[in-house]
């Protein structure tokens, strides 16, 4: 059906002999190339010990169940689906500054570093710039410019993955007393881990270089972005 | 007859700039008037071909071809457009020249914009020092 498009629904493109030609059919059914994965045996070979009925039994693989189940269980389907490879705006490229327009961070400029396997955007401030740390932050939140940064010198370690911004799992409270107890106070805060701090650094350095070649790009990033009045957004030049 | 008070009048001559359509935003000849409503222009050196255009898609500007025989063809309209330089003439008016810085300013991307605004910021800068020291003296 796939060569002989459908031109009304029930009428296809070609006719059952052009569709007969067009897939070769002619040249005999077609066979799969695959060799059959090899079947594990059904049954052991088994040499039981005994006086009088001692000898080998064919002794089956796995058990068959002692009774029928007494209520049918309905087999659930097989998803076929599988999810779309990422996509990415082709606006962005790795050095865009984008313009952050949800979440905690937005109406800042950052520098977009690449596309991450779940489809987020792997962007920075730079954290010295402008106090946007390495961070995900998803696309369609997001105004890509035409401004960008010189990133050719910038290796982005293949450590940073969605794994590498998931969330520490959560200790539970040693004791329920001390659960008890803690209701209503403040958190903790806990540090930032050392090492992040300094992956942070690593990838800042290399792009506060070449950022700062170009004259004002260093307070361009530093400024938040903002709508004024009679400014709308699908008006503007990014 | 006592003198009008116009200044600009829709006549064969008159330069019109043009505000919609394909080639708004460029000027153009009144070559011959039509009726009440729409008039015949022509624009051989800013690109416009011949065509009737409604007067309400048209602005008078203060020029205008002095010399300009009635439902005139391209070849004559160019001969009289290049002999009086009215093309240049417009350029250099201020009117074309604000609607250039408009159009220019609207095209800056966001870094662009971000820089006029700090030599803007620089400019009240040093005209706000110049107008403190004169009023000390």
């Amino acid at each position: 059906m796939a060569r002989s498009k459908e031109l009304v629904p029930g009428v296809g493109r070609l006719s059952r002999s052009q569709v007969f030609a067009a897939r070769a059919l002619y040249k005999g059914p077609k066979k799969s190339v695959q060799p059959a994965a090899e079947v594990p045996a059904d049954h052991v070979e088994k040499s039981i010990g005994g006086e009088k009925n001692g000898g080998k039994r064919l002794v089956p693989t796995t058990k068959a169940p002692r009774f029928y189940p007494a209520e049918d269980v309905r087999q659930p389907k097989k998803s076929r689906k599988t999810p779309k490879p990422p996509s990415l705006r082709t606006s962005i490229t790795p050095g865009t500054i984008l313009i952050l327009l949800a979440g905690r961070y937005r109406g800042k400029r950052v520098v977009f570093l690449k596309q991450l396997t779940s489809g987020l955007l792997l962007v920075t401030g730079p954290y010295k710039i402008n106090g946007v740390p390495l961070r995900r932050v998803n696309q369609a939140y997001v105004i890509a410019t035409s401004t960008k940064v010189d990133v050719s010198g910038l290796q982005v370690d293949e450590k940073f993955n969605d794994a590498y911004f998931a969330k520490p799992s959560v200790k539970s409270a040693s004791s329920a007393e001390e659960e008890f107890f803690e209701e209503g106070k403040p958190k903790a805060k806990e540090p930032l881990a050392a090492s992040k701090a300094a992956d942070q650094k690593e990838v800042d350095n290399a792009l506060l270089a070449s950022i700062k070649k170009t004259e004002n790009l260093s307070k361009y990033l530093k400024a938040s972005w903002g709508l004024s009045k009679g400014q709308f957004p699908h008006q503007l030049v990014f | 007859m006592t003198e009008s008070n116009f200044k600009r009048f829709v006549e064969v001559g008159r330069v019109v700039l043009l505000k919609s359509g394909p080639h708004a935003g460029s000027i153009a000849v009144i070559t011959e008037i039509i009726d009440h409503n729409r008039a015949m222009i022509d624009g051989p050196t800013t690109n416009v071909p011949r065509q009737s255009y409604p007067y309400k898609h048209l602005t008078l500007t203060p020029f205008s071809l002095t010399k300009l025989p009635r439902a005139a063809g391209s070849g004559i309209v160019k001969k009289h457009l290049e002999k009086e330089n009215v093309v240049e003439k417009w350029n250099k008016s201020s009117w074309a020249q604000k609607r250039a810085a408009v159009e220019k300013r609207r095209s800056l991307n966001d870094f662009a914009t971000f820089n006029v605004m700090l030599a803007k910021k620089q400019r009240v800068d040093v005209v706000r020092k110049a107008l403190a020291k004169a009023k000390k003296a």
